[in-house]
């Protein structure tokens, strides 16, 4: 089935470009099918939100963005190249277009907090040390954290670890912001927090997002388009409004039921 | 049994030479089965079938054969292909060879014990390959790899009696040779038992407190 979250034209009359597009993606684990056959089209600027049961393939098409997972079967184009199969330089460069948060932070312990964001800036984009420590403060304040810079990762609470390494990834400038269910390993009265800083960051940038979340209400808040997966398919898209208030489909409707 | 300090006394000068010829092994024995290790390590995992398959399987004979067969080879066997080095050189050499295929195992713990997550904050990072080893997964292995491979140094310490049967004069070999002229075996045994001890102990001080500096 074939997904197409087009955007409505600006009002300057530029079009929508593409920017991510998966055709026929299927992923295998085993005997499990995590996807099937997937379609989908992702215009810049779009904030998309995948919802659905775990195990329903909504992450993996995350981590195949971010080349941590190949498809089996299908294509996978960043803004009109391909991946899988690709030169090792094309995947660089694909790479650097998009960052990515994940569900355990993943920042590196053996680093400062401030070298966890200046890290990357430095060596892959080759930024001064200089200039990457002025962006990374100016991000830590953004993130509200501008006295940890000296800090390890691990002292550091959970939501706060989740704020830096949100900075890490935008330190790097990407086009595409990758959200893996960010806020599933936060204590519960850390998850606002971290939520609040995000419908911030999308709103006030141009930034293209694709999130994987059970905060039904952050994801109402922030898509422009929800996506429902089952089984490894969409079953289900539409802007937040008709799928919160009124969804068509029947296993919608009882995923809905059971989060809500 | 009588102890006569007069042969202690006797003992002391080739004590300490034979002292400093243990350490000496130790030390360089150490470093190079750190660094061999760590090479062998990083070999074994690199997609090359044809360096991946061979170092596997010499590093596997290494440890699977007793280290004093290994130092005879290397003794009497070496110099036929006409490489002809010192008794302490070869020990030292066999000592850090043998000790690589063991720290090799500790080194690939280390690296396999630091979360995939690591690997992929680095990937999505475009952290290149080389960097992502060197700033992100072997600081971290390091400090994971710290207190095996202490023991390994204080079981190395132990192995240097071996050195002696290719004619290297470490404590075993200079307490025999003071023995066997003065035909008084209990106190220059007793004087290197109780100094392997020592050694031990030191040793052991010294990697907790450099283990204390790596695990902030």
């Amino acid at each position: 089935m074939s997904v197409e979250t087009t955007k409505q034209p600006a009002a300057t009359g530029t079009l929508p470009t593409e920017l991510i597009r998966l055709e026929g993606v299927t992923k295998r684990f085993g005997d499990n099918t995590v996807l099937d056959g997937l379609d989908l089209s992702v215009d810049a600027g779009r904030h998309v939100t995948l919802i659905g049961p775990s195990g329903s393939g909504k992450t993996t098409i995350l981590r195949m963005l971010m080349t941590l997972t190949e498809p089996d079967e299908g294509t996978i184009t960043v803004d009109g190249q391909q991946l899988f199969p690709a030169p090792e330089k094309r995947v660089r460069e694909i790479r650097k277009k998009i960052g990515m948060v994940f569900q355990q932070f993943n920042l590196f312990p053996n680093m400062s907090v401030l070298r966890n964001i200046t890290e990357a800036p430095v060596r892959v984009l080759g930024m001064s040390k200089d200039e990457a420590e002025a962006r990374a403060r100016e991000l830590l304040d953004l993130v509200g954290l501008a006295d940890k810079c000296d800090a390890r990762p691990t002292r550091l609470s959970g939501g706060q670890q989740q704020r830096v390494a949100i900075a890490r990834a935008l330190a790097m400038r990407p086009q595409v912001l990758l959200l893996d269910e960010v806020t599933s390993a936060l204590d519960p009265e850390l998850v606002a927090g971290v939520l609040d800083l995000l419908r911030d960051i999308v709103r006030s940038t141009d930034i293209t997002m694709l999130c994987v979340t059970h905060e039904m209400g952050f994801a109402r808040d922030i898509s422009d388009q929800v996506l429902m997966f089952d089984s490894g398919r969409i079953i289900e898209t539409g802007p937040p409004e008709k799928i919160f208030s009124e969804p068509e489909h029947e296993r919608t409707r009882e995923f809905l039921g059971a989060v809500l | 049994m009588t102890w006569d300090w007069g042969a202690v006394a006797d003992f002391m000068p080739y004590f300490w030479q034979g002292l400093l010829v243990t350490l000496e092994a130790l030390a360089l024995g150490s470093l190079i089965a750190f660094t061999l290790g760590l090479v062998w390590t990083l070999l074994v995992r690199t997609p090359t079938r044809w360096v991946r398959w061979p170092v596997g399987v010499f590093t596997e004979f290494v440890r699977d054969t007793p280290l004093l067969v290994q130092l005879f080879f290397l003794f009497y066997v070496l110099p036929e292909t006409g490489l002809t080095l010192s008794p302490l050189t070869t020990g030292i050499l066999g000592l850090g060879l043998h000790y690589s295929t063991y720290t090799m195992q500790v080194y690939r713990a280390g690296i396999e014990a630091v979360p995939a997550g690591q690997w992929e904050a680095a990937t999505a990072l475009s952290l290149p390959v080389r960097r992502t080893w060197t700033a992100v997964i072997l600081p971290q292995a390091v400090r994971r790899v710290v207190p095996p491979l202490g023991n390994y140094v204080i079981s190395m310490l132990k192995d240097t009696p071996m050195l002696m049967t290719i004619g290297v004069l470490e404590m075993l070999g200079r307490a025999r040779l003071v023995s066997q002229q003065h035909f008084q075996f209990t106190e220059p045994l007793t004087v290197i038992g109780i100094a392997f001890i020592v050694v031990s102990y030191l040793a052991s001080l010294l990697l907790r407190t450099l283990e204390r500096r790596l695990v902030r």
